[in-house]
């Protein structure tokens, strides 16, 4: 389990982590999402006590991550960014990182086979490709064998098999039991892996909620109408709670409304419907939409 | 043994971490192999040349060469290999982004560095005093060959001037990699180094002599070329002092480096 409670990160004038309260369950694999910049590798490195937070506390199983004996065997971690010495090989990486808990050899051999970087492990690490990379931060991760895992943006550089062996492995070892936290820009990764998703934007929390609430939750239904009379329609629809798009050649997409009442209303107004189709908000949107206002940099467009 | 069994990171552990991180870089071991080069081919070099000219030489010029002076000319270029290798690695770490691998399997931080500076200090004195030695017989050898200048490891101060530069070499090393942490940044960490044993004293030389003397004495550079250096003049630091204020220095830098490591985001 990971706790954080009123997590604050200040770099100089930025405030990348705002008052961040948040629990990871174990049993559960919990997605931690958000766009690029709002805090998610800020909140990994807090947890694992490589910065230390302007205010507030974060632990694992209820102890600072500082406070471990034996780190590695409590959580393992996959950062975002390279952790590796590039003239390194692969096993020799592996195995200085597990001298520093006296982890036997045997065990690098297990990760290796593991995470398939048998034919390239006595390769320089700086040489691999990025999956191949990602590859071995896994193997690292897994080296203590912890109950708890944190990856940031994990499928990162695989290819189709790799996301599809580590979204197996990640389900199997929460079914285990593990905590297993996972960080993710893009919110279709999130849906088919997680079971849990903590949404944050501009360093606070945005959403915390399981992936078929917020789905359920995010984003109103949005209605797609043609019609010969579109401007006709717009008008009649005319409401403050109801937004209407026109694309200005007879389609409106429509939200504030069901497609039931929409029907009703043209009906009543003898307006002919080409089109009534109920748009179910994608992951995609529903994840814009719950963080739009927190994107930091947003493309600026000009009409 | 029962340690062995128990689960945790422990200063040995950390140690033996840092032991095969050092000998598993190409770029660690050409650096150790050309201060051993340096250390041992100037004074043959150097012997070869007062040999070949011995005999042109008039006698103050013959009573002016040193053969310990010969014996260990290469320790004033290769202590440039050692404190480069020294700032290296512990900034690697920081540009390569291993440290966060590092410190997130030993978050109290300390023992990394106690680790660091113990291997590479075991590291240097062992390649300094083999090559020191090798760098001493070999330029005896070629100066035999006239039996010129002809000196002995019994001799009175010859094995404490050798024991002398294989030490210093070591405080070189942890010198450049306190400078290393405290700077975090390679070009940095480099520069800083060379400033302070390379720039500096020559410098001094534009103030008064005798504040030059009083200043330039306990610098590194010339309290750590006191160490193995065969006479003292008046004004230098004897073997010991030399030994006392370049540790005491070090030893300073090495605890700035221990507070900023514990203390700083990485």
């Amino acid at each position: 389990m990971i706790e954080a409670i009123g997590l604050t990160k200040q770099y100089g004038s930025k405030r990348a982590v705002d008052d961040l309260s948040f629990t990871v369950q174990p049993g559960l694999v919990t997605g931690f999402l958000g766009p690029n910049g709002s805090g998610k590798s800020t909140t990994m490195r807090l947890i694992l006590g490589l910065d230390a937070p302007t205010a507030g506390t974060v632990t694992v199983a209820g102890r600072r991550y500082r406070d471990f004996p034996a780190p590695l065997h409590e959580v393992g971690a996959l950062l975002e960014a390279r952790s590796l010495h590039p003239g390194r090989t692969a096993y020799r990486h592996l195995l200085a990182l597990a001298q520093t808990h006296g982890i036997p050899r045997s065990r690098v051999d297990e990760l290796v086979d593991l995470v398939g970087l048998h034919d390239v492990a006595n390769k320089r690490a700086g040489k691999f490709s990025l999956g191949m990379g990602q590859r071995l931060g896994i193997a690292v991760a897994l080296l203590g064998d912890p109950q708890t895992l944190l990856l940031d943006e994990p499928v990162n550089g695989l290819d189709p098999e790799g996301i599809h062996w580590i979204r197996t492995l990640l389900r199997g070892l929460a079914a285990e039991g593990r905590t297993v936290f996972i960080s993710s820009h893009l919110m279709s990764e999130m849906a088919l892996t997680a079971d849990h998703l903590i949404v944050i934007g501009r360093g606070h929390l945005v959403a915390d909620m399981s992936v078929t609430d917020f789905l359920a939750t995010a984003s109103g239904q949005l209605v797609r109408v043609r019609a010969p009379r579109a401007t006709e329609l717009a008008a009649l629809l005319s409401d403050p709670a109801v937004h209407v798009t026109s694309d200005g050649t007879g389609s409106l997409e429509v939200s504030g409304l069901s497609s039931d009442q929409i029907g009703e209303i043209a009906a009543a107004n003898g307006i002919a419907l080409h089109e009534l189709t109920p748009l179910r908000a994608s992951l995609e949107e529903a994840f814009m939409d719950f963080t739009r206002e927190d994107v930091e940099y947003k493309p600026q467009v000009h009409a | 043994m029962s340690s062995v069994d128990r689960p945790g990171v422990t200063q040995l552990r950390v140690a033996r971490s840092e032991w095969t991180k050092l000998c598993s870089l190409r770029s660690t071991r050409w650096s150790l192999l050309a201060a051993a080069l340096l250390t041992i081919g100037f004074p043959l070099i150097f012997a070869s040349v007062v040999e070949a000219h011995w005999g042109r030489m008039s006698p103050s010029e013959q009573a002016n060469r040193q053969p310990l002076d010969i014996a260990l000319v290469g320790v004033n270029i290769s202590q440039l290999a050692i404190g480069v290798l020294g700032v290296l690695l512990i900034t690697a770490e920081y540009s390569t982004g291993m440290i966060r691998a590092t410190l997130s399997a030993v978050p109290k931080r300390l023992p990394v560095l106690w680790a660091k500076i113990a291997v590479y200090a075991a590291v240097t004195f062992g390649l300094a005093l083999l090559s020191v030695l090798v760098a001493f017989f070999g330029s005896q050898a070629i100066l035999n060959s006239k039996h010129i200048l002809q000196i002995g490891l019994g001799d009175p101060d010859v094995i404490r001037s050798v024991l002398g530069a294989a030490a210093f070499l070591v405080l070189i090393g942890i010198f450049a990699m306190a400078l290393g942490a405290i700077v975090r940044n390679t070009a940095g960490g480099i520069a800083t180094f060379a400033l302070i044993l390379f720039v500096i004293p020559p410098l001094l030389n534009v103030l008064p002599p005798t504040w030059n003397q009083a200043i330039s004495t306990y610098l590194p550079d010339s309290a750590g070329r006191a160490m193995f250096a065969l006479s003292h003049g008046a004004n230098e630091l004897s073997p010991a002092g030399g030994l006392a204020v370049f540790a005491g220095t070090t030893a300073c830098l090495v605890g700035i480096a221990a507070l900023l490591l514990v203390r700083r985001d990485s």
